[in-house]
């Protein structure tokens, strides 16, 4: 049964032709506009198998997120998976590679990916990672994936990390705490959000330890609220200490994850410099699993959230015209380049 | 000395061996190497169990072996953000030792975090006890410094929580220098937990105690660490540092709970309680540092207390999913017993990760041949369970023949696809890893005179 569907969905995906893989659409505007001429494909649908005992679930990529939550907390247990809308899929969201708001206590999403079955450009079913939550045998092709955007091979069926659910969850919210000094104060709180006036605090864990930290919060004059503030839509990564200068005449309204880096804001920011050896790495690896740039063209991790990327061409860039090129101009060069026989 | 890693596995004879000190040395070695068409392998303490550091000639001759145990600074703590940049030949205990004024420290603790060194931790994505909760070494790494085949330098990662691209420092860490030379990573770091605690459930049947395993994971308890320790091994480790583990046990768990001190003791009350279910003789909870210690001294100086039952032991990694402990470990010993070699189990339970060592003496005629026999059948009843090749000491050359058993053709030449991204001429630590030509689907065996 499982073979079938797979089967299927490798056909689907085919060996020629541009095809993009579709998930909710939830978040399809990152990296850029896919390609209309491109094929649309989706992702089979369904868990395979969960084992609470083993603390890991196999699921196919194209059932939505909330769905396989649903089915976990059945048995008492999680994934830490971002579920932007109803819509968002195991696989657009792992292609998407953006971590749950709780990444502070729980590590970010691609820690979560175990093992993964894709169809890769020249329509063959690849395995890589393994089932079990450890395992270094051979290369790690489960993090290359996490955030690839779908262009080095299309998700069909993963094996997942999961959590306990914990027995407490509060989040709280107050306006006179500093959000910085509170990551020191707290231990491995779940998440500690600020919008560059008010905070907001999730704990999670055992009653009596969520009690204990919460009194930690009254103190601050912080109170137990439904949940977090809404996260506005840019996203854009910058140190934990750095989240100190940011600056709402610059960004519009932001959400920063406080410890972590990662800013919500209205605007997204524009990013550093790239040195040109990531960027020729990035396309090397794309060129060895991609030659014919078939997967999800119009795509590109480089371009995160949309935000112009500088590329730092210290060496000069062979592909761009220019020592100083933005990621639209690189993006450019390259499909020149493939266009070019 | 530069031939071998822990392993004992050899083949080469290194060409030239460097000691650099700064990235702009690494650089020099590896284009030096380039122009001579020298392979070039990549070295930390020579702690590695698979024989990735083990030199392999190709090209026109003797591989370039650079150690990295002159680079050997921590470069900078950062305690609001987290992270310390170091050289990669800091040794790990190091590391977590200068972190404790912090009160934080590195998380990965494998066996040999005594002498082994945070660029090798990188290069294995080594992990220890403390993984079961923690992770191993890629959830530590936020970004390295990485020599490319070419002699280029470029930062992975990065210390911000996102960067843009492919997850290149994931793709590096675990790749056993077959990509490049750290010269410099930013590890991530852990704060201390404020309370800790420690026990020992020990029990008659060896079968209770990976029971035990199962019904802890059940229950929905994630330990920082669950080691499980049986047999002779047990007894050997009383003889050794007297440890104070009951010398009769079939088996002991060594269960730590971490965290609050109020969900620490409840953690524990709960261990205790699936403990007693599952048929423990006995729940000792240490009672303070001194018998914390104590406990784990027994656990960390297991491998050195086997030379008091036998001069030589062959120690195996595989991982199997933590349901099916019971019948592996079962089929582990019957394996041992047609081969008529002694095994004995000590190894990180709460992850699934089994250590058999096949202990013998090598001066036995034929024994070699046995061992390999039952490491191959261990290897195969661990995959027939669903389980994977290696947890924690990497493919290297001694697992590199087994890969296609986990792994089909196609999937190898995705693996080798991203290998030659980053070197496509396999100048950097070439034999390793992949079985040759991979991208075709034949095999290698074991290279010749390979191991002990």
């Amino acid at each position: 049964m499982t073979a079938d569907v797979m089967r299927a969905f490798v056909n689907d995906v085919g060996e020629s032709g541009p095809v993009t893989c579709v998930g909710g659409r939830t978040a399809w505007d990152v990296g850029g506009a896919a390609d209309p001429a491109a094929r649309e494909v989706r992702a089979p649908v369904g868990i395979v198998e969960h084992e609470p005992a083993e603390m890991t679930v196999r699921v196919r990529a194209g059932t939505p997120v909330d769905v396989l939550q649903r089915e976990l907390a059945v048995g008492g247990q999680r994934v830490l998976l971002p579920s932007p809308s109803p819509d968002a899929t195991v696989g657009g969201v792992l292609a998407v590679g953006r971590s749950d708001v709780r990444r502070l206590a729980y590590g970010p999403l691609r820690d979560v990916l175990l093992e993964a079955r894709y169809v890769s450009a020249d329509g063959r079913l690849i395995k890589g990672g393994g089932p079990t939550v450890k395992n270094v045998s051979g290369f790690d092709l489960c993090r290359l994936l996490v955030g690839s955007l779908g262009t080095l091979g299309f998700l069909g069926e993963v094996v997942l990390r999961t959590r306990p659910v914990p027995d407490a969850s509060r989040w709280h919210r107050g306006d006179e705490v500093d959000p910085f000094a509170l990551v020191a104060e707290l231990y491995r709180p779940a998440a500690i959000l600020w919008d560059g006036a008010a905070a907001w605090v999730l704990l999670e864990g055992r009653a009596v330890d969520v009690r204990e930290q919460a009194s930690v919060l009254t103190r601050h004059g912080m109170v137990e609220v439904g949940g977090p503030p809404d996260l506005p839509p840019q996203v854009s990564s910058l140190t934990p200490s750095a989240l100190r200068a940011l600056d709402p005449s610059a960004t519009g309204r932001f959400v920063a994850e406080i410890g972590v880096g990662t800013v919500h804001a209205d605007v997204g920011a524009a990013r550093a410099a790239l040195p040109v050896e990531v960027v020729e790495l990035n396309r090397r690896i794309k060129d060895r699993f991609d030659p014919r740039g078939r997967l999800n063209p119009g795509r590109d991790p480089l371009l995160g959230a949309g935000a112009e990327v500088a590329i730092r061409t210290g060496g000069g860039c062979r592909l761009c015209p220019t020592r100083s090129a933005t990621g639209s101009d690189h993006r450019r060069a390259r499909a020149e380049r493939r266009a070019d026989p | 000395m530069y031939e071998r890693d822990a392993s004992m596995i050899t083949v080469d004879r290194p060409a030239v061996v460097c000691f650099p000190r700064t990235a702009v040395e690494v650089q020099a070695c590896v284009r030096a190497a380039a122009h001579h068409d020298r392979p070039v392998v990549a070295r930390g303490a020579g702690t590695g169990l698979a024989g990735g550091a083990v030199p392999v000639a190709s090209g026109v001759g003797g591989p370039v072996v650079i150690t990295t145990t002159k680079m050997d600074r921590i470069l900078s703590v950062d305690v609001e953000d987290r992270v310390a940049w170091v050289q990669p030949g800091v040794v790990n205990l190091d590391l977590t030792r200068a972190l404790a004024g912090h009160r934080m420290h590195f998380a990965p603790d494998p066996s040999s975090q005594q002498s082994c060194t945070i660029g090798g931790n990188v290069a294995n994505n080594s992990g220890g006890p403390h993984c079961l909760a923690y992770g191993v070494t890629s959830a530590h790494v936020l970004a390295v410094d990485v020599v490319l085949a070419d002699g280029s330098l470029a930062r992975l990662g990065a210390l911000e929580a996102d960067v843009p691209g492919y997850d290149l420092r994931g793709a590096f860490v675990g790749s056993e220098g077959t990509m490049g030379i750290s010269t410099r990573i930013a590890v991530r770091l852990t704060p201390n937990p404020p309370a800790v605690k420690t026990m020992l459930l020990d029990f008659v049947s060896v079968d209770d105690a990976a029971g035990c395993v199962s019904g802890i994971i059940a229950a929905g308890l994630v330990p920082a660490a669950l080691e499980m320790i049986e047999g002779k091994m047990i007894e050997a480790v009383e003889a050794f540092v007297h440890a104070g583990y009951p010398a009769d046990a079939a088996a002991v768990l060594l269960v730590e709970v971490d965290g609050l001190p109020g969900g620490v003791a409840e953690d524990a009350a709960a261990v205790a309680s699936v403990g007693e279910r599952c048929g423990a003789r006995t729940v000792r909870i240490a009672a303070d540092e001194t018998e914390r210690q104590l406990l784990w001294k027994g656990r960390k100086s297991a491998f050195g207390a086997v030379a008091r039952i036998a001069p030589n032991y062959y120690l195996h990694d595989t991982v199997v999913p933590r349901t099916r402990l019971v019948e592996v470990l079962r089929e582990i010993y019957d394996i041992a017993a047609r081969h008529d070699l002694l095994v004995m189990n000590v190894f990180h339970a709460g992850d699934g990760n089994l250590h058999p060592l096949l202990v013998f003496d090598a001066r036995e005629p034929g024994v070699l041949e046995r061992v390999h026999a039952a490491g191959d059948e261990i290897v195969g009843a661990s995959l027939r369970a669903g389980g994977v090749l290696t947890g924690e000491h990497g493919i290297g050359l001694e697992k590199k023949a087994y890969m296609s058993q986990m792994f089909s053709a196609d999937d190898l030449d995705a693996q080798a696809r991203l290998r030659a991204a980053f070197d496509p001429d396999e100048r950097m630590n070439p034999s390793k890893v992949l079985p040759a030509g991979s991208r075709c689907g034949d095999l290698q065996g074991v290279p010749e005179g390979a191991w002990v």
